[in-house]
């Protein structure tokens, strides 16, 4: 009899989404989709309210990774006050909030990793429940789990010197940022008690990516099939190709790593970008306006940044950047579960740039805000830990936001998401006599792959969780998973 | 004859000057009566009355009452303490009070008061009031949803002909802080600092400066409200 399998909620991720998989009469997966069912709103909230206010407000969308939206308003609201796009700023500025930025990185990075994916490798995504979990991992790998805590514990601390909070700071303004850092606290974040400090984050960094290539290495057939399909890849890259997760042109590539958005200017975006609404969904489906919504499809986030970029701008982060290209000859690489690899070369990535830039005087100079001819519309984008962030805002003459519009990282994810649960769902449940909690979970691991932030997705307030659903063809609901 | 008067508050012994207020003359004897609309040298609005204090068995405002030889005044009670923290309250659900994303936060009197006297939950409910919000004169944003009605700017902020940039209009439920946008055209800068610095909650905002001090900096964000008050009474104690 044909069924339909509701997961709900889906653990460990940021946010609250289902996932339904229709099965048909000979118990075959027909379809699997992803459902975000949370209330959207941020984008009429700041309609009226000052633009000065919006990096502030805005930010509120997140708790996870509010210095994205912080930030890309910023750099939206530096175009509207006429400090440039992304290049106007003074040194002390931009190094500022790229510090702030690179912080969050690696904190949400490390969370997203240890936290929240580490039990599914490190036990098995058929492990028993009760263990599979972070707790599980404090348990029996508690050095890993200790490295873990710190690693984030650093990388809020980075942020709470550059924003003045961990979480919801007030650092970057239009055209700048409200503070430099002094050297005490440039000290304590540089060479501060082990292990808070640039040097054992480093060591930190290449030990997490040490553990996946452990992993990896004795599940290599499992990592590289698990939902394996070509992609279009998109990302920010800087001028001359390189990661940057701040600021850059917008490229994009297809499967075979042929260029199919020529480093555009970001402002401009509108021209490239579409959003298709889904009745089943809150959460928008965007794609490249000139290949349509069956072939404009794309991924964003760590895999994808790494699939775009010609090379990483520090000598650690870049010697294991050229084996995960070797990996797929240099071609994009597809394997979903590959994110993991990309995400922990960035987490490298993101601690090498700290260092980097606390080494940098210009932090401490008092030059810390820009200001120009004013406009009335500004497009901010940044490479948040998920993938790209786009903000746009519209001010009338009074200084109100008339118009935002936000597409946040897990939204230009939403395809790929549920390209992903398909392709899993489709070869471990399909023909199965019954469904059991692994394979279900497998589906969970395919979402938490993407590190989704749902509540971002959808600018929701309240509170997430994610299930699993089943229907038959006559649309019966037949079981209902909550994990 | 002498012009000093000797009163008690809470049992301290204070001297303050015969006609003096005695919100002023708690201050200089280092005793924090809180305040959001009085301003010292400034007449009295008596608006918010969050002043009350008991006065020889009496309720009454300290920012209206001048000191008397021999009063003995209640101020920092667990009763007295919780009808500030009621006003606060009430101050509260009737505006909409946004902190998290308002830049008056960590330098606001309303939301200090209300750490200070630990509101943890509303008891009332919201009155969800939607007035409008004031944006096209060229330095001032005047959120109306915030304003508290303590008077400060209309009494305050002028300019040189002594003619008042703000005003209440309406009446009972519909009263509500308005802008003389014609006048407010010709604010200085240094005219709409003072407006903002002097309004208790955020209703008042300079135009494109938001956030400019930073966490950390702001005038709350390490010591509560009044604490720099009483630390002049701890000075005093040393002397």
């Amino acid at each position: 009899m044909a069924q339909k399998i509701t997961i709900e909620p889906v653990t460990r991720i940021e946010g609250h989404g289902k996932v339904t998989v229709h099965l048909d009469d000979n118990m075959n997966v027909d379809q699997t989709r992803l459902h975000i069912v949370e209330f959207r709103g941020f984008e009429r909230f700041i309609q009226g309210r000052p633009y000065w206010e919006a990096p502030v407000h805005v930010q509120r969308l997140c708790g996870i990774c509010p210095v994205s939206h912080h930030l890309a308003a910023a750099k939206a609201l530096d175009v509207i006050v006429g400090a440039g796009t992304g290049e106007g700023l003074t040194p002390t500025g931009e190094k500022m909030r790229r510090l702030m930025h690179y912080g969050q990185i690696f904190q949400s990075h490390s969370l997203h990793f240890f936290h929240l994916c580490s039990p599914d490798f490190l036990f098995g995504y058929d492990a028993d429940p009760e263990k599979r979990n972070v707790v599980g991992v404090v348990n029996e790998f508690p050095e890993l789990a200790t490295q873990a805590v710190m690693m984030r514990k650093y990388g809020q601390e980075v942020i709470n010197y550059t924003a003045g909070k961990k979480i919801h700071g007030t650092g970057a303004i239009p055209g700048g940022i409200n503070k430099n850092l002094p050297v005490e606290e440039r000290d304590l974040l540089l060479k501060g008690d082990d292990p808070l400090n640039a040097d054992k984050m480093i060591e930190y960094a290449e030990g997490g990516l040490a553990v996946f290539k452990d992993i990896y290495s004795k599940n290599k057939d499992f990592i590289d099939n698990f939902a394996h399909f070509p992609s279009n890849h998109m990302s920010l890259v800087r001028k001359d190709g390189a990661l940057d997760l701040y600021h850059g042109l917008l490229r994009a590539v297809d499967k075979d790593g042929k260029k199919i958005l020529h480093d555009i200017d970001y402002q401009e975006y509108h021209k490239y970008i579409e959003e298709e609404v889904r009745s089943w969904s809150y959460m928008k489906f965007p794609y490249l306006r000139e290949y349509g919504t069956d072939k404009g499809w794309y991924r964003v986030g760590p895999l994808a940044r790494l699939n775009t970029v010609d090379f990483i701008p520090t000598p650690k982060a870049q010697a294991e950047f050229e084996k995960f290209k070797a990996h797929t000859e240099g071609k994009p690489n597809n394997h979903c579960l590959h994110t993991h690899w990309a995400r922990l070369i960035e987490t490298l990535h993101a601690a090498e740039m700290i260092k980097e830039l606390l080494q940098d005087p210009d932090l401490q100079k008092d030059d810390l805000v820009t200001k120009g001819t004013k406009g009335n519309e500004g497009v901010g984008l940044i490479e948040a830990p998920r993938g790209t962030l786009f903000h746009h805002y519209k001010i009338n003459e009074n200084d109100q936001v008339s118009m935002c519009n936000l597409i946040v990282s897990t939204t230009n994810n939403n395809e790929p998401m549920n390209q992903s649960v398909n392709f899993v769902a489709k070869n471990m449940m399909s023909g199965q006599p019954v469904i059991t909690e692994p394979m279900k979970n497998a589906v969970e691991i395919a979402i938490r792959a993407y590190d989704p932030c749902l509540s971002c997705a959808t600018h929701a307030l309240g509170k997430m969780p994610l299930e699993i659903s089943m229907y038959g063809p006559r649309g019966e609901k037949l079981d209902n998973y909550r994990s | 004859m002498s012009d000093k008067v000797k009163f008690t508050i809470d049992g301290k012994e204070c001297t303050g000057k015969k006609g003096q207020l005695l919100v002023d003359a708690a201050t200089e004897n280092g005793v924090y009566i809180p305040v959001l609309c009085h301003w010292k040298d400034v007449e009295p609005a008596a608006s918010c009355r969050i002043c009350t204090v008991r006065v020889n068995g009496n309720y009454i405002t300290a920012c209206t009452t001048t000191v008397e030889e021999g009063s003995t005044v209640e101020n920092d009670t667990p009763e007295i303490r919780d009808m500030r923290k009621t006003i606060v309250e009430m101050l509260f659900v009737e505006g909409n009070h946004f902190c998290p994303s308002c830049e008056k936060s960590g330098d606001c009197d309303l939301q200090a008061l209300g750490y200070l006297y630990q509101m943890m939950v509303p008891r009332f409910p919201y009155a969800f009031e939607n007035r409008e919000i004031q944006a096209s004169s060229p330095k001032i944003f005047l959120d109306k949803n915030r304003c508290i009605f303590c008077k400060r700017c209309i009494r305050m902020i002028k300019d040189d002909q002594d003619r008042n940039y703000f005003a209440f209009k309406g009446r009972g439920n519909h009263l509500e802080i308005t802008i003389d946008e014609k006048l407010a055209a010709g604010m200085t800068e240094e005219q709409a600092q003072r407006a903002m610095e002097i309004c208790p909650v955020g209703a008042i905002l300079r135009k494109e400066v938001g956030f400019i001090t930073p966490i950390g900096k702001r005038k709350y964000d390490k010591v509560p409200i009044g604490s720099d008050i009483e630390s002049q009474n701890k000075k005093g104690g040393e002397k």
